[in-house]
């Protein structure tokens, strides 16, 4: 039972990995890529580390996982963040499909060192 | 040594770890590249965990741990530099 847990889990988590990685390819924008990256790998990650908690089923392990797990869902979306606030303010060019840009207004003030809020 | 579910999981991992390398390879823009690095970093730790629960070694799991640290702080110390400079 728990191998067949194991094993449903395990697959899912790889099936989240490759889709993150194939919208990491095929996406069209920094942004978007970010958006598939950050989501879905959160989600594959997780899937594979309740599955290795599942096969282990010892308390060191379970300890481990559930630290690696924390970090990795507080990290993410700081990261993701971090990444599209760098990316946009460097002027990387959004996709010509983009149909709001929000912040383009105060941008030329931003441009010069100071940062509109 | 392997079942046949964890090489069926390594060896998708293993497909998507080339497929994010292509995008940091090709990647256009430096934040291109930043995102194809920190999905690396991700699935090499999805990688260590599958292989620590098929190995049933769990002391593997710390290198997961440091491996997801040092791969926060590069994705944070490269955006910190991309917003300063100039992306190529």
């Amino acid at each position: 039972m728990t191998d067949l847990l194991t094993a449903v889990v395990w697959l899912a988590g790889a099936a989240f990995a490759l889709l993150a990685a194939v919208g990491v390819l095929r996406m069209p924008d920094v942004f978007t890529r970010m958006q598939a990256s950050t989501k879905a790998s959160t989600l594959g990650l997780g899937c594979l580390l309740v599955g290795t908690a599942l096969e282990l089923g010892d308390f060191a392990a379970f300890i481990r996982v559930a630290c690696i797990g924390a970090f990795v869902l507080v990290t993410t979306p700081v990261a993701g963040l971090v990444i599209a606030r760098a990316s946009y303010f460097a002027d990387v060019p959004l996709w010509k499909g983009t149909v709001l840009d929000e912040r383009r207004d105060g941008k030329d003030a931003a441009a010069d060192g100071g940062r509109v809020s | 040594m392997f079942s046949l579910v964890s090489q069926i999981t390594l060896t998708t991992l293993g497909v998507a770890l080339l497929l994010a390398l292509i995008r940091l390879v090709k990647g256009p823009t430096l934040p291109d590249r930043i995102v194809a690095m920190d999905l690396l970093g991700m699935i090499v730790v999805g990688l260590i965990v599958v292989l620590a629960g098929s190995t049933r070694v769990s002391a593997t799991l710390d290198a997961a741990i440091v491996i997801a640290l040092i791969g926060f702080l590069g994705t944070v110390a490269y955006a910190t530099y991309v917003e300063r400079g100039d992306p190529r």
